[in-house]
């Protein structure tokens, strides 16, 4: 409080300050439980992505007896065909880390979309979206999953696509539910008083205020994926013959697990970091966007 | 209030039913557990029995903090650090937690600000008030309970047939709702009240209504009741003395007639120069700055950053109690040093252009909300620079008509004109041009601001939407910044590091900053407390009349209406009752509506002349 000299209009009670409120993201980094979780996701991911550079052997490279530990010139030993397990370590993590943001991304698009239309748009259009999505949410999501890669064969693709829309509905109602009390809000109307685009309004003026619960159930969604696309893997619709796959390791090695546990124990390991690192995030990120919205006003 | 001068024993004339004090709280402390920042200190208050004591205070005041103490309670994160409180002659504060519960509701009763979220939605009001009942085991049998709740009912002024006490809490209007939230506060007989804002909502009439059944019930079961309230009318009709709180501290405390007749502290005088009276003919006066916040309370008196009597003694030390009359205490090093404060008579502006062409025109309008009808064949004028009040009571239609002229409601018949030219419904069909013509303000200004876009951002918005450059549009946010009494320095800001006041002037700058010709305000000062209030006023009165603006002011506060209305045009059950100029409408009604809504608005100069 500076000295000021009252006059009747004068509001000089706080000095000026330019910083902007702390946003999720700002409020987020500042939590252990985050740092800890970008570290292990950067982590896997310069694994996953920078893996195949730097593994001593090829992907599909037959380098001695099978399910043996002790192999000269291998870390960790063989796997059930005799292959490096570092190597497929390695060389797996790329198509599961990629499959699973591409899905999360596809979903995010479409359901963000449809959730913010719905939302704005009340009504009829809203009831038709929302219960299309009620309806897609009723299939369970790997059964969806299998029986589309089962008629049509296990591109890469179409897990994405299928792995995206099954996702979709969730992201549609979190987006929705986030926005109906957005849309209330005054300055929408003024928005709408001054005739801006519904587009714009959608993306300017809702978009950002339900950006806080958004992010949380993306990275929600971002573990849910890697743990369908591992799943899928584990159950043998990795997209190439013997490629080398996180999921697809823990099943085709659980057999000789007494015997040479890294080839299952490896990527298990590296699948329960990614989730457990994008969960943290997830859990920073909610935690942070709970707290956001304070000054409401009146106490 | 400090011990040495703690003659509360004999407060004038009042009636001293049961020959005591009933509640008493001595220098009581209330602060934040982490930090240990007061939020109340030194507050010092007796209410005998049969008596009701107003304690008025802005928000943030620490006022509700003081009456939930009452009931021994603090709200989370926040304890009760020192003083006492006693009931009867027996403390509160070192009761046990089952203790507590068995005071709660039987000895000492709250009824709380919201009467339809603090009912019980689920349960039907005889079970509600059985409850309350059975918890404090009122009574030898059932039969007694259920006497009771028959009798209470009764009490309230409400209808206790078995039909009526069969009903839940939705099935009743928002009085009779509150109406139950004292049938149980007061179903135990309680010796100890407290009423934090309990007619916050209600319309004039309902609270004029529920206010008499609350001072009866005191007076009739000598209760001592405190009244926390920001609304200095409705304490000048109800309470017997009247306790003023600035920044978590009382600062002037007397009898109801020494409070508005004598203020002696330079906060209680703003304070009532503040309150817009229906008696009065006089202008609102508001007051800079904010009150402090627990922790950045300054060492001497916390009034002193706004007060123009301030001294270097006021800034390093708090003052003592001192007692200029009888049952009369100001902490004031300079008590009674600010004079009466010049309220300017409200401006009277003739009507500049009566045979012009209307700025805002409403012809023969029909509107409903969700397919009922609600505002029925409506039809008036807003001349050129003129300012019309649209009064009403809630569900008088007032909102609906005023959201249909600005475009944001579209189930409406009839013709709008905004100079002369007819608009589309939705502003969205409205040309630009039109669009930026006619602006609009609303009321809540914590929800009119878009929460991650900057102040500068949001008010250049319109000047954008109209295609005006970057840069312009930044020069323009700054004067209008200035205009409305902020500094360009707010333009980097973001809502939530404004207080209420400052939100809604950025509202009125992004409203004006594309130099509209009509400007619709829509409650625009009901979220905002009395000094604030009486800024904002004070900022548009002077916008008026320095661009001309003409402006459609929708407000359920008849006494504002004074200050700054040229018209007024009432408003009830969607119909028009009554319009025409501002003095004559409030002076002499001509409708009985008018009339009875006239005599419901709680009055201060009224009340003191009384």
């Amino acid at each position: 409080m500076t000295a000021t000299t009252p006059t009747s209009t004068d509001p000089g009670s706080t000095p000026p300050v330019a910083a902007a409120p702390p946003g999720v993201l700002r409020t987020a980094w500042r939590m252990w439980r985050v740092r800890i979780g970008l570290l292990l996701l950067l982590l896997l991911a310069a694994v996953a992505l920078g893996g195949p550079f730097v593994a001593p052997y090829g992907e599909a490279e037959f380098v001695g007896t099978p399910n043996t530990r002790d192999v000269e010139g291998t870390r960790f030993g063989t796997d059930y065909f005799g292959q490096d397990v570092l190597s497929r370590f390695l060389f797996g993590g790329r198509s599961i880390l990629v499959l699973a943001t591409l899905s999360t991304a596809m979903a995010l698009v479409l359901g963000v979309t449809i959730g913010l239309v719905a939302a704005y748009n009340r009504g009829r259009l809203d009831d038709l979206l929302m219960r299309t999505m009620d309806v897609s949410l009723a299939f369970p999501q790997l059964l969806l999953a299998l029986v589309a890669l089962t008629t049509i064969g296990p591109k890469p693709w179409l897990i994405v696509l299928i792995v995206g829309f099954t996702t979709t509905p969730r992201i549609a109602r979190i987006t929705r539910g986030a926005a109906v009390p957005v849309v209330e809000r005054d300055f929408v109307g003024a928005a709408e008083a001054l005739g801006e685009s519904r587009p714009r309004i959608l993306w300017s003026e809702l978009l950002p205020n339900v950006s806080g619960p958004l992010l949380v159930e993306a990275n929600l969604r971002l573990t849910y994926s890697i743990g369908i696309i591992a799943s899928l893997g584990f159950l043998g619709f990795s997209t190439r013959v013997n490629a080398a796959d996180w999921g697809l390791m823990v099943n085709e090695n659980r057999a000789a697990l007494s015997v040479q546990p890294w080839g299952t124990v490896l990527p298990a390991i590296a699948i329960a970091l990614l989730t457990i690192g994008t969960g943290l995030i997830a859990d920073g990120l909610s935690r942070a966007s709970a707290g956001i919205d304070r000054a409401k006003g009146d106490q | 209030m400090s011990a040495e001068l703690g003659t509360l024993g004999d407060l004038g004339d009042r009636d001293d039913r049961d020959g005591g004090v009933t509640l008493s709280i001595r220098s009581l402390r209330i602060d934040v557990v982490d930090t240990g920042h007061d939020i109340v200190d030194e507050v010092d208050l007796e209410i005998a029995a049969g008596e009701v004591l107003g304690l008025v205070g802005e928000s943030g005041s620490g006022k509700t903090t003081v009456g939930l103490a009452v009931l021994g309670h603090a709200r989370r994160g926040v304890r009760i650090a020192s003083g006492t409180i006693e009931i009867g002659g027996r403390s509160v504060l070192d009761r046990s937690p089952r203790e507590l519960r068995r005071l709660r509701g039987g000895q000492v009763s709250y009824v709380p600000q919201d009467p339809s979220t603090s009912l019980n939605p689920a349960l039907r009001i005889r079970t509600q008030i059985l409850e309350v009942l059975e918890h404090h085991g009122f009574g030898t049998t059932a039969a007694d309970r259920e006497a009771r709740v028959l009798q209470v009912m009764e009490e309230v002024a409400l209808p206790n047939t078995p039909d009526f006490l069969r009903r839940y809490p939705h099935q009743l209007s928002g009085g009779q709702q509150q109406r139950i939230g004292l049938a149980m506060a007061f179903a135990c007989r309680p010796s100890v009240i407290v009423l934090d804002e309990p007619t916050t909502g209600l319309d004039v009439s309902t609270q004029a209504h529920v206010l008499t059944t609350v001072r009866d019930l005191c007076r009739a079961h000598g209760v001592a009741a405190l009244y926390v309230t920001h609304d200095l009318a409705v304490v000048a009709n109800l309470a017997d003395r009247v306790a003023v709180m600035y920044a978590g501290r009382i600062v002037e405390q007397g009898t109801t007639r020494t409070i508005f007749e004598s203020p002696q502290h330079p906060y209680t005088r703003h304070l009532t120069a503040a309150a817009p009276d229906i008696s009065g003919t006089e202008a609102v006066v508001g007051l800079a700055g904010r009150a402090p916040a627990p922790g950045k309370r300054p060492v001497g008196c916390s009034f002193a950053p706004r007060c123009e009597l301030a001294t270097d003694e006021c800034r390093e030390s708090f003052p003592p109690v001192t007692s200029p009359a009888h049952a009369h205490q100001v902490r004031c090093f300079h008590a009674g040093g600010l004079a009466h404060l010049q309220r300017p008579a409200p401006v009277t502006l003739l009507r500049q252009g009566r045979d012009e062409v209307p700025a805002l025109s409403i012809r023969h309008v029909d509107a409903a909300y969700t397919g009922h009808r609600v505002v029925h064949d409506v039809s008036f004028d807003v001349a050129r620079g003129e300012c019309v009040a649209l009064v009403g009571e809630s569900g008088s239609g007032k909102t609906t008509l005023s959201r249909s002229v600005g475009g944001l409601h579209r189930e409406w018949t009839g013709e709008i004109l905004l100079n002369g030219e007819a608009m589309a419904r939705s502003a969205r069909n409205r040309p630009t041009a039109q669009r930026l013509s006619i602006q609009y303000v609303f009321q809540n200004p914590y929800s009119s601001l878009h929460p991650r876009r900057t102040v500068g951002d949001s008010v250049a918005r319109p000047l954008r939407v109209a295609g005006v450059s970057a840069a312009e549009a930044t020069k323009a946010v700054h004067e209008m910044l200035e205009r409305v009494s902020l500094t360009a320095a707010y333009a980097g800001r973001y809502p939530d590091q404004l207080s209420g006041g400052e939100r809604q002037r950025v509202a009125i700058a992004r409203a004006l900053v594309s130099r509209p010709s009509v400007l619709v305000c829509d409650e625009v000062t009901s979220a905002l407390d009395v000094l604030v209030q009486a800024a904002v006023v004070e900022l548009l009165v002077g916008l008026q009349h320095d661009l001309g603006l003409s402006m459609l002011f929708v407000t359920h506060n008849l006494p504002l209406v004074r200050s700054l209305a040229q018209q007024v045009v009432v408003l009830a059950d969607g119909r028009v009752v009554e319009s025409g100029p501002t003095e004559r409408v409030l002076g002499e009604p001509e409708q009985d509506y008018t009339r009875r809504l006239l005599a419901d608005t709680p009055s201060i100069s009224a009340a003191s002349a009384g």
